[in-house]
């Protein structure tokens, strides 16, 4: 050190006398660069986290990964990222993640390494020798082709190309038990908005909150789950919209709000019955659009009943095979098609078929393109006079939902429910709009599907659906759960919500078609993408004469979900599983089966970055605690594959909005971390490498496939792009297509999911468009690609009025210029360009043309928006109220308790509870924190986020604790009839206890994220859950049931058992009890 | 609902505005709600805090180290004045006793600061700079000056080398003496500490008067009690000006003085002063004739030095500890402020 | 800053200006800053105080976001609660139950204030704390020799010592990153824009705005703190806009920098060790024995 750098010299000689600044700065301080300007490059990526799909910009110095933070250009996070996408530096470079291969052979009691390609290869024979020995070829006679020896379940977490390549393998394999968290996570959103609209996404995109006048946040924690996208409420609520949360907890996203509304869980069609009636009552309807934009006018059946004639049933109820047929639901002049499938077993004839009564969440399929209706022109009175127009069977139907009756249900005093109605009618109309924001608070219910539905109804009857700031904002969970459900890694689908066949006598692709197909609308195009997607998977071998290898398709039998999988797997008939990012043991419904079931297989694959609960169950589950499994008994093989991380793969995730966002890779993964293209690819192509030259007909499917995409990299990684381009589509040229409506049947062009063509459109990787959010307009089309076809907002022919002019200068969006012959705006128009207002179709016009210039839905079979569902939604054409499966209190609106059509799997360790009683008396809601993600994988171990939410906890009231005797921080037991767990205890004002049918109910909040891996732990509350299922989309009921708190820990060992049978036997619980209609 | 009307600061404006929106502004405009006037959150509680959080970090000084430090440099700075008027009266017993107990004082100190650093190689950083707003950096440069030439005094003395530059030596320190005894409380008072800072005008005399207490009583011990007498009198003049300067500090802090008196450091500080009251009385007045009532004597006041410092430091750490003491006097003061 | 900080080029002052009304808890500062400064974990342990387990600032924990419930109204917000809980439940007691149509969820982000007469800085003894160019106050990691002189200085308990490393740490308005033009890693993620980040005549004008509104919106609780240059510290670099007293979020209420004091300590100091010689001088009058 020269004397020049002695800050006493330079105290001396310089301005600073007192060595407080400059002259105290060290050489390292003044010459301080940030890592980021340091970085050899900068990959785009995407956050891993949750939907809302915020952009990052991940800096790699020397081939590591340094730094992770928010791209400032993208239109939808403006750089932002919450506590989640701030810890993906650790969570993709954490000392948590694993990079070996790991193996646990049969009755094993810990860990042996393998080399990546041994574990390959003994996959590939596991698959194998268990699809030869399930194998399948007919099901009662059918043919079926397929396996029920293999299950998948993950894909939310993985990219489109990924999901793709999952269910494109497996599908030519015979498995038909595919499944992701889509399912558990917003399958009757899709059901919901699907068959409301015509397609199962979120109507809108988040930017576009902040043109709302009023939101309306419910079944939503928006600020703690999306809190990225919150900021658009924030910016709504500071030009001056009011934002309301109706939530059964003072959540983060209440303390921001103008107006908290503490409901009961599970009781939201009472109050969004109540709006509606009030809507209906008051005549606060918008008129104009109701009339011309939604099916108000159309005409039902004669034979038509309502839950106010039958005492809380629809009409057609087949009290023994649990479920409707739709007959006589339909529109005259128009009968509803029945979903697919269900074609030979038209509802009403099913009970002769009961083996599949759980027929299959098959309203999913409306994930983009309503119910099928025979006819093209349903009856219709304009004046809504027609007793049994729409219209006037709603008000009907609504009539009971009082106030009062709102107030007797949901707890919610009457003077607080009329402010939200105030508030939802003052701001719809011409000149303003109203949003709904929803999440996981309304999918899970056993009613899950009609929760949303009733949102449909009202946000049509305001006016509010295709308007900026209108709309319903189905706020999705994971990177690409919209992925996952688009591309479904899901039984009952197909890539861009084709249906699944279904095994039935001599069916052809024509008549499955026929039988799927609406008459009308876009969806009339089905054999165009249904071929196209043939043609995709079999390439050449896909011709006419071969009816386009629609045979190599394997057939389903009724409900395969993954929750049909567990029994499958504890029946012994499940016995190869591959885990690909998802995490059961702790995320689903009843954890301990989910661990019971996998405890019953062969053989387990499971991928992911850490070992989660999922892969350890054999070593540390609970199960092994109480003696219910033993480790040196148990022969389960299990393998553990580490995953790549987003950081280190190239693909596409699909956010809420239905942006397919492009991420790319920015490292190679380290030691044996593969992608999961990677892994799909390379076992598919070790399996056809191993079945090469079989003569069995059993392997052509596999064979067949096109299965050869290049690879690049050193580890051999197949190129997404080359996924990304067959999943777009190519002509006969093999040039990649533009639009989906270049699609035909005749095999001249193959499209791997119809709906993302288009997102390769010009040769360019379209989803990859990253132009600065400041260089665009709000709508910021040219960041990322939406389906369909771009377009952001959904219906938004119906931002004009029927004469195609805005519907008033404020909120406008596309219209109809007339000079132009054309349709304009600012988004792109959801409709025919050049299709005047004025057209109206022909008598015997179908298809496309069969849809007139007012008909903004245009996936719909009859161009309108439904308040009524003649079909597609299996428990009712209109949301009625129903208490939850386990609930302490008598439905108060009709006799009949329960959903009548909700599926129920009684078993010995999925016991259900008696309504009422004084064993479970509170109500449990579950749920997120901002600091956690699910299952706990991403979070639990990753450290910076670990330490923010360190312990499971349960939140009660003061009333409750003091009731109880619990204490603040200190622990909880609580029980249900399926488990007890123990959290530590937070008493809280953000708990109340609400008033229901003249008494108090306490409930109690139980955040989910918890399980015995990672650094923080703890017992999960799916321990607690049961399953039942909402019928059209099979989703799990976890937003509600009953259960007893007590204070302290929980007993160990088998006392913890013995404590639940206690309970159970205090309770009379039978293996009957809860499941009766 | 009728929320208030806002127009749009609160989120950045950006380039996403859609076009012709305006922002929606009703007749929505509205008081505050309900105004009931105050409501106290909790009705009995004198002062508000997070969870009773202290607002303040406290002192990650370790007690050993720092109280030590305080009492050593005390007796070191207080002693080389000894030194040096035993040296210029011709006590040559007492000159050396101080001169060894400067030095063993000083060394001890400077042991204990650099014990105490976080990071104890990078001591010599201390001398990067002169800062006139620090008192640890003035107290190390006052040290600088100061340890050198008590260890020349003493060393001289012992090894009887360069005697003239010894006792010049010794007339150096006891020059520099009185500040390495006084900066101490500065550098403690100088803190958000309540019970450090509020005693700040009469610390620095808390500390000379402990320091002097300490110095008489190690003459006491080691000098003959006929070269002893200016150490019993320091010892009686220390004690006097300490438990007096205490006693001011104590009134005038307010409600800072209350850790001073309870807990650990009130037991420090009831024994703090009996021990310099002993030290006085019987190294003072008995000292004069007996031996043994000097040792004890010296003992007793070097013993209540000791203790004085250990309970101010404890008082702080326990003042820094809660958040009363930090919140009660700021709140009094701006309600005073705000009329 | 009263002194010549004798930067060539200094830049206009940076600092922060917390919304807190905006604020939805998030704690994505508290991760963004960790990540940038690639801070320790702070322990695992659930404290039971309301969403908080960080607790307060210090040396793993730069950010940190207080959750405050109350009952008490906040102006423009309806909570409805009560209207449901005050019919007797024929449970043992209620005890409150009549408030709580009056509650509210406080979040709020603190860090360090970069206060313009810093005491943290006027007291390290090393220069490892010194003022930037940005007119911010930072530690000096290859300097630091942990002294822990700056932890009782700071009047808001927020610089402190990491116990494994010795050396203290606090925010550092992020000195690199800024020094690169780029906005502090905190400011950056916030979801919400609770924490803006700017020249600090501009934040000033910017919250003296937001509170006006606040006030025109009935919040008559709001009210910015640290942003007055004529308080105990000169005011902050970082200030806050609150809905609550100070000290509710744990914030001193009053704070003062005790350097101010420095020149009246010295003074009694001297009188201290003048007394002190003068004091001993006078042991060796009169009669030797
Ligand atoms: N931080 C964080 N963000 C996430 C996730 C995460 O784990 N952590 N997960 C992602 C995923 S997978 C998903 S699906 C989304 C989910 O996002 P959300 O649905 O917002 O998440 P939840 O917290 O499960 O539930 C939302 C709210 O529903 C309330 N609720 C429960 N039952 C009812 C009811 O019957 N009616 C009404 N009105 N409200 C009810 C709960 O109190 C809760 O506040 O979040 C995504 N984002
Ligand atoms: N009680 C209750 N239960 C619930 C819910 C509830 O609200 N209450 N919510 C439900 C909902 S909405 C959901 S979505 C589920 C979520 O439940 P899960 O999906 O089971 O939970 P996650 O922890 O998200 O599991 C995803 C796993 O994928 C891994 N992963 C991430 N990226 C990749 C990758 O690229 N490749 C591979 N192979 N693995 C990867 C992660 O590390 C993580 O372990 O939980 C459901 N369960
Ligand atoms: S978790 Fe969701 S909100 Fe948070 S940063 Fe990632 S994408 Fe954005
Ligand atoms: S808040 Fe404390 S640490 Fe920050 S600058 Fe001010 S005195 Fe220093
Ligand atoms: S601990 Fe470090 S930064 Fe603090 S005063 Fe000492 S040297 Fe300065
Ligand atoms: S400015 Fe930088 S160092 Fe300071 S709190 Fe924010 S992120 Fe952390
Ligand atoms: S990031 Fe922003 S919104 Fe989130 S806790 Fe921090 S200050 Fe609050
Ligand atoms: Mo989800």
């Amino acid at each position: 050190m020269g004397l020049r750098d002695w800050p006493v010299y330079r105290q001396l000689r310089g301005p600073d006398r007192t060595g407080r600044a400059s002259a105290v700065q060290s050489r390292r301080s003044a010459e301080l660069t940030p890592r980021t300007a340091t970085a050899d490059r900068v990959a785009k990526s995407i956050c891993p986290y949750c939907a809302v799909g915020c952009a990052q910009n991940v800096y790699v110095r020397d081939e590591k990964v340094v730094q992770i933070e928010g791209d400032p250009d993208s239109p939808v996070s403006r750089g932002r990222l919450c506590p989640k996408g701030s810890a993906t530096l650790q969570l993709t470079t954490g000392s948590t993640r694993r990079h070996t291969v790991l193996y646990r052979p049969p009755h094993g009691t810990g860990w042996e390494e393998l080399d990546l390609d041994t574990a390959m290869d003994m996959v590939a024979d596991r698959v194998i020798a268990t699809r030869r020995e399930t194998w399948e070829a007919e099901h009662e006679g059918v043919t079926v082709n397929r396996t029920m020896g293999i299950a998948s379940l993950g894909g939310a977490t993985l990219d489109n190309e990924e999901n793709y390549l999952i269910k494109k393998l497996l599908t030519s394999l015979g498995v038909v038990q595919v499944e992701n968290q889509a399912r558990v996570c917003h399958s009757s959103t899709v059901v919901g908005l699907g068959t409301s609209f015509g397609r199962g996404g979120a109507t809108g995109f988040m930017q576009d909150l902040q043109h709302s006048d009023c939101i309306v946040i419910e079944g939503s924690n928006f600020a703690e789950c999306h809190p990225v996208g919150f900021q658009w409420v924030m910016k709504a609520k500071a030009r001056g919209a009011t934002v309301i949360h109706v939530d059964p907890r003072f959540t983060r996203t209440s303390a921001l709000s103008d107006l908290h509304v503490p409901i009961r869980a599970g009781t939201d069609i009472a109050f969004l019955g109540g709006i509606i009636n009030h809507v209906l009552e008051t005549d606060a309807i918008f008129r104009e659009f109701v009339v011309n934009y939604t099916n108000a006018a159309t005409i039902v059946t004669e034979d038509f009943q309502d839950t106010e004639d039958l005492d809380g049933l629809f009409s057609g109820f087949d009290t023994e095979a649990r479920t409707y047929s739709f007959d006589t639901w339909s529109y005259v002049g128009a009968p509803a098609a029945p979903a697919s499938g269900v074609r030979d077993r038209t509802p009403g004839q099913r009970h002769e078929d009961k083996q599949d009564i759980r027929d299959a969440g098959r309203g999913e399929q409306h994930g983009s393109g309503g119910a099928a209706l025979e006819g093209t022109s349903p009856e219709r009175d304009e004046t809504l006079q027609h007793p049994r127009c729409v219209y006037q069977i709603l008000k009907r139907h609504y009539a009971r939902y009082t106030p009062a009756m709102v107030q007797e249900v949901c707890g919610i005093p009457e003077e607080t429910f009329r402010k939200v109605c105030r508030a939802l009618v003052d701001n719809s109309g011409p000149e303003r709009t109203s949003q709904f924001c929803y999440a996981v608070g309304w999918t899970q219910h056993s009613t899950g599907a009609q929760f949303i539905r009733a949102a449909c109804v009202l946000q049509l009857l305001l006016g509010n659906i295709g308007r900026p700031g209108g709309g319903i904002q189905a706020l999705r969970g994971h990177a690409s759960i919209q992925g996952s459900s688009d591309i479904p890694t899901l039984f009952n689908l197909l890539p861009g919500y084709l249906p699944m066949p279904y095994a039935h006598h001599q069916q052809n692709l024509r008549s499955f078609i026929q039988a799927d197909a609406a008459r009308k609308g876009f969806w009339a195009n089905m054999e165009n993408y249904f071929v196209s997607l043939l043609k995709a998977w079999w390439g050449d071998t896909a011709t006419s004469d071969n009816d386009f290898c629609f045979d190599h398709l394997p057939r389903l039998t009724g409900s395969h979900s993954t929750y049909d999988t567990v029994m499958e797997q504890l029946a012994g008939r499940c016995k190869g599983y591959f885990l690909m990012g998802e995490n059961p043991a702790v995320g689903s419904a009843n954890a301990k089966m989910q661990r019971l079931g996998m405890a019953n297989l062969e053989w387990l694959v499971v991928r992911d970055f850490s070992l989660i609960e999922s892969a350890t169950w054999w070593q540390n589950g609970p199960e092994i605690e109480t003696g219910e499994l033993s480790t040196e008994e148990n022969a389960t093989e299990v393998f553990f594959f580490p995953a790549a991380a987003h950081t280190e793969k190239a693909g596409s995730f699909t956010n809420t909005n239905r942006w397919l966002q492009w991420h790319e890779a920015a490292v190679e993964p380290d030691g044996d971390a593969r992608s999961d293209l990677w892994f799909m690819y390379h076992l598919g192509l070790r399996i056809r490498a191993k079945l090469a030259g079989s003569t069995d007909p059993v392997d052509r499917p596999v064979l067949d496939l096109t299965w050869d995409y290049p690879v690049e990299g050193p580890h051999d990684e197949p190129s997404a792009d080359a996924v990304l381009q067959e999943i777009n589509g190519r002509d006969a040229n093999g040039d990649l297509l533009t639009a989906y409506t270049q699609l035909a049947a005749d095999g001249s062009t193959s499209c791997g999911c119809w709906i993302y063509c288009g997102v390769y459109a010009d040769g360019v990787n379209q989803a990859a468009r990253k132009k600065p959010a400041d260089e665009q307009d709000w709508i910021a089309a040219e960041w990322a690609w939406a389906w369909p076809a771009n377009r952001r907002v959904l219906y938004n022919r119906a931002s004009a009025r029927p004469d195609g002019t805005p519907w008033s200068e404020r909120k406008k969006l596309v219209w109809w210029d007339a000079d132009a012959g054309a349709w304009t705006g600012h988004d792109v128009p959801d409709f025919e360009r050049d299709k005047s207002p004025d057209y109206r179709p022909d008598k015997d016009d179908s298809g496309v043309a069969a849809l007139s210039g007012v008909d903004p839905f245009i996936m719909q079979a009859d161009g309108k928006g439904w308040l009524y569902a003649p079909a597609g939604v299996l428990d009712g054409p209109m949301p009625a109220h129903y208490e939850p499966q386990d609930s302490p209190f008598p439905n108060a609106l009709y006799r009949q308790q329960r959903n009548p059509a909700r599926l129920v799997y009684p078993h010995e360790h999925n016991r259900y509870q008696p309504v009422g009683g004084d064993t479970y008396p509170y109500v449990i809601t579950t749920y997120r924190l901002t600091e956690h993600f699910t299952a706990g994988g991403m979070s639990r171990s990753t450290s910076y986020l670990a330490e923010l939410q360190p312990e499971p906890f349960c939140e009660v009231s003061p009333e409750l604790a003091a009731s109880r005797g619990l204490e603040n921080g200190g622990w909880a037991t609580i029980v249900t009839a399926r488990n007890a767990i123990e959290a530590r205890v937070l008493v809280t004002d953000r708990m109340t206890p609400i008033r229901v049918q003249g008494r108090a109910v306490e409930q109690i909040g139980l955040p989910y994220h918890w399980g015995p891996n990672g650094l923080s732990t703890g017992d999960a509350a799916n321990e607690l859950s049961g399953i039942t299922l909402d019928p059209s989309s099979h989703i799990q009921e976890v937003k509600t049931f009953s259960a007893d708190i007590r204070p302290g820990r929980r007993p160990r060992g088998p006392a913890l058992p013995a404590l639940v049978r206690a309970y159970r036997d205090r309770a009379g619980v039978t293996e009957h009890t809860g499941t009766e209609v | 609902m009728t929320g208030p009307v806002r127009d749009g600061t609160d989120v950045r404006a950006d380039a996403t505005s859609p076009p012709e929106r305006t922002a929606v502004v009703g007749a929505r405009k509205r008081g505050r709600r309900g105004r009931r006037g105050e409501q106290p959150m909790v009705p009995d509680a004198e002062f508000t805090s997070y969870y009773g959080r202290p607002v303040l970090n406290k002192p990650t000084w370790h007690a050993g180290d720092i109280a030590g430090y305080l009492f050593l440099g005390g007796l070191a700075g207080a002693s080389s004045i000894l030194a040096a008027g035993a040296q210029l009266t011709g006590r040559r017993a007492l000159a050396r006793s101080c001169r060894v107990g400067a030095l063993v004082g000083i060394s001890g100190s400077l042991y204990a600061l650099v014990h105490d650093l976080g990071r104890p190689a990078r001591f010599l950083n201390m001398l990067r700079t002169v800062k006139p707003s620090s008192p640890m950096s003035v107290g190390t440069w006052i040290l600088m000056a100061y340890g050198p030439a008590a260890g020349a005094a003493a060393v001289s003395d012992l090894t009887g080398l360069l005697p003239r530059a010894g006792r010049a030596a010794t007339l150096g320190a006891a020059v520099v003496g009185p500040a390495v005894a006084s900066y101490t409380a500065v550098l403690v008072a100088d803190t958000a500490v309540p019970s450090w800072h509020e005693g700040h005008r009469e610390l620095p005399f808390v500390f000379v008067g402990s320091a002097a207490a300490a110095a008489g009583g190690l003459g006491m011990i080691a000098a003959p009690v006929g070269e002893a007498g200016p150490a019993r009198r320091a010892a009686v003049l220390g004690g006097v000006l300490e438990l007096a300067a205490a006693k001011r500090m104590e009134a005038g802090m307010g409600l800072a003085a209350e850790p001073l008196r309870t807990g650990k450091a009130g037991r420090l500080m009831r024994a703090a002063k009996a021990l310099t009251v002993t030290g006085a009385l019987l190294g003072g007045v008995l000292g004069r004739k007996s031996r043994v009532a000097s040792v004890l004597g010296g003992a007793a006041a070097l013993a209540g030095s000791a203790c004085t410092r250990f309970g101010v430091f404890h008082a702080g750490v326990a003042s820094a500890e809660d958040p009363k003491y930090t919140v009660v006097p700021q709140r009094e003061q701006l309600d005073r402020r705000g009329g | 800053m009263t002194a010549d900080t004798g930067y060539e080029n200094p830049a206009p002052r940076k600092g922060f200006f917390t919304d807190t009304s905006v604020c939805i808890g998030c704690k994505a500062c508290e991760v963004a800053c960790k990540e940038w400064n690639l801070i320790p974990e702070d322990g695992l342990e659930l404290t039971g105080m309301s969403y908080d387990n960080t607790v307060g600032l210090g040396a793993d924990t730069w950010r940190h976001v207080a959750f405050i419930e109350q009952r008490k109204p906040l102006g423009g917000q309806e909570s409805t609660a009560s209207a449901a809980s005050t019919v007797d439940l024929g449970m043992p007691a209620m005890p409150g139950a009549a408030d709580r149509s009056e509650f509210r969820w406080l979040m709020a982000s603190d860090v360090c204030k970069h206060c313009t007469e810093a005491a943290c800085l006027d007291v390290c003894p090393t220069g490892a704390l010194f003022r930037t160019e940005f007119d911010t106050v930072v530690v000096q990691e290859d300097i630091c020799n942990g002294c822990g002189y700056c932890v009782p200085a700071c009047p808001y308990g927020v610089i402190d010592q990491r116990e494994d490393d010795g050396r203290v740490w606090k925010c550092t308005m992020c000195y690199d990153r800024v020094g690169d033009g780029m906005e502090p890693a905190c400011a950056k993620a916030c979801p919400t824009d609770s924490i803006q980040f700017g020249d600090l005549d501009e934040l000033r004008e910017r919250a003296d705005e937001r509170l006006a509104q606040l006030h025109d919106a009935g919040i008559d609780d709001a009210r910015l703190y640290g942003r007055d240059p004529d308080d105990g510290v000169g005011g902050n670099g970082a200030f806050f806009l609150l809905l609550d007293e100070p000290e509710v979020y744990g914030f001193p209420p009053a704070p003062k920098v005790t350097t101010r004091d420095l020149p009246a300590m010295w003074r009694r100091a001297g009188l201290a060790a003048a007394t002190l010689l003068t004091g001993l001088a006078a042991t060796f009058l009169g009669r030797k024995r």
